[in-house]
C-alpha cells in the first residue's frame, strides 16, 4: 500500500472535515458577537435569546472543529515528516505562533463565554465573545500565512539541506496568503451568514418566533450581502495571482490544453487527461480566459500540453472544483441582492425563504471546492516548486496509515452524524424563554 | 546560556505546563466512572473542569507546533516513529473533547453513558499513552541515522515504559481528586479526600521504583552525577508528592493542589534534566541521538520564535490566571442548573 496516495487521502479527509466546522466557527462568532453587544446595551432580552440560541449552535460546532483541528497539526510530524524536517524552519514558526497567540486566547475564552454567565458583568461577558471572535479569525490568519508559503514559498534559502528563514516578514507579508485571508475571511462570514439566514428561514415559515428570527435574518443578510460582492473581488484578485505564479493551476482550474492567445473560457466541459484535450466542449468564448487570469483579451495563456506531464495536476477534480465554486458565488451575490429587496417584506416571500433554507449547504459545498481547487492544483508539489509532494512523506508502512485512515473515516462519520443530529435538535427546539 | 539550550529548556516547560494543567483534567477522567457515583456527582466533576480544559489542551498544541518550529527534525523523527501510540492519542483526546459536550444533549441512560465510556477512555489512554511514551523516550528510541524507526507499537510496552504509565496515570488522578477537593463540597468533597490520599499511598512506592528503574533503564543519571546540583530537582519533586500528603491531611485544598501541580512539574524536569541535550535519543547509537544542537531550527528562527514566545506566553498565563481564579469556587446548584453546563 502507497503510503503516498494514503497519507494524501488521510490529510485530504481529515482537512476538509476539520473545514466543515471552522468557517462557521469563524463567522458565526462574530454574528454572535454583535447579538450579545446588541443585548449588553440595550438590555433587549430578545437579543439575549438569540445569543443564546445561536450560541448552543456554535458550541456544538465549535466543540467538533476544536477536536478535528488538533489532529491536523500532529499529522505534519506523523505523515509529513521528510516535509516538516526540510521546511520546519519556515513553516513550524507559523503553526507554533497560531497556537500560541491566537488559538489560546479563543480556547480560554470560550470556556469564560460557556460557564461565566454569573461571574462576569453583561458588558465584560459580550467582550468575551468578541475576544473569541477576533481570535479564531487571527487564528485563520496564521494557517493561511502558513498555507501561503506552500503555495508560493517566499523569505528563505536552501542551506544545510533545508529551507531556512532569511525574511521573515516576507513570509508573514506574502501575497499569496494575504489573498488567501481578505478570501477565505469573508467566506466565513457568508457561511455564517447563510446559516443564521437558512435556520431564521426554518422558524420563519413556520410563522413561530418571528421577532428573533426577523432580526436574527435581517443582520445575516448584511453580512451576507457584503461578504458575497467582497468574494468576487478577492476572487478575482486571486485568480489574477494565480495565473502569475501557478499556471499550472490555471491551466487545470478551466482545463485548458492548448497554448494560445486569446484564450477562451468553454461553458462546459469534460476533460480527458489521456487525449490530453477536453471529450466534450461547449460554449466556448474566446479571449475571457485570457482576461480572467491576466485582465488582457490578447494575454497568452500556457495549454497543459506545454506543462510536462510530471508537473500537471489532476485536471477533473479543479477543473470541477473552480465551476462550481464561482457558479454557487454568483448565485450568492443573486440571492442576497433579491433578498436586499425583500428585505421587509420577508414572511410575505415564503419561496424566498424555502430557498434560503435549502442554501445552507451551498456554502459549504462552495468553500470546500475552494480548497479542492487550491490543494490539488497545487499537486504535485507540496511546496509549489519546491518539494513534490511524494518525497514529503514519512518513511513509514503504509499499512499504519492504512488503519489510520479507516479510523478516521469511522469516527468522523460517526461525529458528524451525531453533530449533525444534535444540531438539527437545537434547531427544532428554537430559543428557549430567558428568566435571566 | 546558547539559543538551542534555552529552547531545549522551553520545550521541555512546555511540555511540563501541559501536563501540569491537562494533568487534572485527565485524572478527573480517570477518577469518573469511579468516584463519580450519582448523575449529579459526574456533573459536578465535568463542571469542575468545564471551563478549563480548552484552554489547558492548548499546551499540547503549543508543545507540537513548539517543537515543530524549534526542532523540526525532532518533531518529524518523534511524531512519525510512535505515529500509533500518537494516533491513539489524538482520538482519545477527540472523544474526551465531544463527551463532555454532547453527554448532556439528550436526556437517555444509553446515550449517557456512551459518554461516560469515552470520558473515561479519554482521559485514561493519553495519561497512560504520554507516560508509556515519555518512559520510553528517557530511555532511548530504536531509529537510525535516517530518522527510520525500527520498532513497532507493542515494543515500548516495556516494563519500564509501562511503569511510566502507570505513573502518569497516578499522577494525574491525585492532581485530579485534589482539584475536585477545591470544587466538590460535603460528602463528595470528602470523597475526593480519601481518594487522594489513598491515590497517593500507591504514587509513592511506584515513584520510587521508577527513580530506581530508570538508573538501570536509562542514562538519566549521567548528568546528575556530572553536575549534582541537578538533584535539587528530584529533592523538590519527592518534597512536593510529600507535601501533597501533608496538605491534605490538613484540608488546605489548594496547597495540596499546588503540591501535585509540583510533582508533576519535578517528575518532567527530572527527565528534561537527565535528557539534556538531547530531546530525543535513539536507543541504536548514541551519535544519532537528536540534541538541541544537531536537530534546531536555523538562529534567525529561534531568535524570532523566541522573541513571539516570551511576549505571547507571559500573556497567556496571564489570562489563564484570570480564568482559574474566575471558576476557583465550588461547583453550587446554581451552575449545574446553568443552559449551559455540561
Amino acid at each position: 500500500m502507497d503510503p503516498v496516495f494514503l497519507s494524501r487521502l488521510q490529510f485530504a479527509a481529515a482537512t476538509m472535515f476539520h473545514f466543515l466546522f471552522v468557517p462557521l466557527t469563524l463567522g458565526l462568532s462574530i454574528l454572535i458577537a454583535y447579538m450579545e453587544t446588541k443585548y449588553a446595551w440595550s438590555g433587549d432580552k430578545n437579543y439575549l435569546r438569540m445569543t443564546k440560541f445561536w450560541g448552543k449552535l456554535f458550541l456544538i460546532n465549535f466543540a467538533l472543529g476544536v477536536v478535528t483541528g488538533i489532529t491536523l497539526e500532529f499529522q505534519f510530524g506523523t505523515n509529513w515528516s521528510r516535509y516538516s524536517e526540510y521546511v520546519g524552519d519556515v513553516f513550524g514558526s507559523l503553526l507554533a505562533i497560531e497556537a500560541s497567540a491566537a488559538f489560546f486566547l479563543e480556547s480560554t475564552f470560550i470556556g469564560i463565554w460557556i460557564f461565566g454567565w454569573n461571574k462576569i458583568s453583561a458588558k465584560a461577558h459580550a467582550g468575551v465573545m468578541w475576544v473569541v471572535a477576533i481570535a479564531g479569525n487571527f487564528s485563520a490568519v496564521w494557517i493561511l500565512i502558513a498555507n501561503g508559503f506552500m503555495q508560493h514559498p517566499v523569505g528563505y534559502d536552501i542551506r544545510n539541506g533545508r529551507a531556512e528563514l532569511t525574511d521573515f516578514m516576507a513570509v508573514v507579508t506574502n501575497k499569496h496568503g494575504l489573498l488567501e485571508i481578505i478570501h477565505v475571511v469573508p467566506a466565513s462570514l457568508l457561511l455564517g451568514a447563510f446559516f443564521v439566514m437558512g435556520i431564521s428561514a426554518y422558524h420563519l415559515l413556520k410563522k413561530q418566533h418571528t421577532e428573533i428570527f426577523l432580526k436574527s435574518f435581517r443582520i445575516a443578510l448584511v453580512v451576507g450581502l457584503v461578504s458575497s460582492l467582497t468574494l468576487g473581488f478577492t476572487g478575482d484578485m486571486h485568480g489574477v495571482n494565480v495565473s502569475k505564479h501557478q499556471p499550472a493551476k490555471l491551466a487545470a482550474m478551466e482545463s485548458h490544453w492548448e497554448t494560445r492567445t486569446q484564450a477562451p473560457i468553454v461553458m462546459f466541459a469534460i476533460p480527458d487527461e489521456t487525449q490530453e484535450k477536453n471529450k466534450i466542449e461547449i460554449g466556448s468564448i474566446p479571449g475571457v480566459l485570457s482576461f480572467l487570469g491576466f485582465h488582457d483579451f490578447n494575454a497568452e495563456v500556457v495549454g497543459l500540453r506545454d506543462i510536462p506531464k510530471e508537473d500537471r495536476p489532476p485536471v477533473l477534480p479543479t477543473f470541477v472544483g473552480f465551476r462550481t465554486m464561482v457558479g454557487l458565488g454568483t448565485l450568492f451575490i443573486l440571492l442576497m441582492i433579491y433578498g436586499w429587496i425583500r428585505r421587509n417584506k420577508l414572511l410575505e416571500s415564503p419561496n424566498f425563504l424555502k430557498i434560503m433554507l435549502w442554501s445552507i449547504p451551498l456554502p459549504y459545498i462552495a468553500m470546500e471546492m475552494g480548497w479542492v481547487v487550491s490543494e490539488v492544483g497545487r499537486q504535485p508539489w507540496i511546496v509549489y516548486n519546491l518539494m513534490r509532494t511524494s518525497d514529503a512523506v514519512s518513511p513509514i508502512a503504509g499499512t499504519q496509515v492504512m488503519v489510520s485512515l479507516t479510523a478516521f473515516i469511522l469516527v468522523y462519520g460517526l461525529l458528524g452524524a451525531v453533530g449533525f443530529y444534535l444540531i438539527a435538535k437545537s434547531v427544532k427546539e428554537g430559543p428557549e424563554a430567558v428568566t435571566a | 546560556m546558547e539559543l538551542q539550550s534555552i529552547w531545549f529548556f522551553l520545550w521541555g516547560l512546555l511540555w511540563a505546563i501541559f501536563f501540569l494543567t491537562d494533568g487534572f483534567d485527565f485524572g478527573i477522567g480517570i477518577l469518573y466512572p469511579f468516584a463519580g457515583k450519582t448523575d449529579r456527582d459526574k456533573r459536578v466533576m465535568l463542571n469542575a473542569k468545564g471551563p478549563l480544559w480548552d484552554g489547558n489542551e492548548v499546551w499540547l498544541v503549543t508543545a507540537g507546533g513548539v517543537t515543530f518550529a524549534a526542532f523540526p527534525k525532532v518533531y518529524a523523527t518523534m511524531f512519525s516513529s510512535l505515529y500509533t501510540p500518537l494516533m491513539l492519542i489524538l482520538f482519545a483526546l477527540i472523544f474526551r473533547g465531544v463527551a463532555m459536550h454532547f453527554r448532556g444533549k439528550i436526556e437517555s441512560p444509553g446515550w449517557k453513558k456512551t459518554w461516560d465510556t469515552l470520558i473515561f477512555l479519554g482521559s485514561f489512554l493519553p495519561a497512560l499513552l504520554f507516560g508509556v511514551a515519555f518512559a520510553n523516550i528517557f530511555a532511548g528510541i530504536p531509529f537510525d541515522n535516517q530518522g527510520l524507526y525500527h520498532g513497532n507499537t507493542l515494543k515500548l510496552l516495556t516494563p519500564y515504559g509501562l511503569l511510566g504509565g502507570i505513573l502518569f496515570v497516578l499522577m494525574f488522578m491525585l492532581h485530579g481528586a485534589n482539584w475536585m477537593t477545591i470544587k466538590a463540597t460535603g460528602e463528595l468533597q470528602d470523597r475526593f479526600a480519601r481518594i487522594a490520599a489513598k491515590t497517593w499511598m500507591v504514587l509513592v512506592p511506584v515513584a520510587v521504583v521508577f527513580l530506581i528503574a530508570s538508573y538501570f533503564a536509562t542514562s538519566l543519571y549521567d548528568n546528575y552525577i556530572k553536575s549534582p546540583a541537578l538533584f535539587l530537582v528530584i529533592v523538590i519533586a519527592v518534597a512536593a508528592l510529600l507535601c501533597a500528603r501533608y496538605f491534605n491531611a490538613k484540608q488546605a485544598w489548594f496547597k495540596a493542589w499546588f503540591a501535585s501541580a509540583l510533582t508533576i512539574m519535578g517528575c518532567i524536569f527530572f527527565g528534561i534534566c537527565g535528557l539534556f541535550p538531547a530531546l530525543f535519543p535513539s536507543s541504536m547509537d548514541p551519535a544519532w541521538d537528536l540534541t538541541a544542537f544537531n536537530a534546531s531550527s536555523s538562529p534567525l528562527t529561534l531568535k524570532i520564535m523566541l522573541g513571539v514566545v516570551s511576549i505571547s506566553i507571559p500573556i497567556v498565563i496571564a489570562y489563564q490566571s484570570w480564568s482559574y481564579n474566575l471558576f476557583k469556587d465550588p461547583i453550587s446548584d446554581e451552575d449545574l442548573d446553568m443552559d449551559e453546563a455540561y
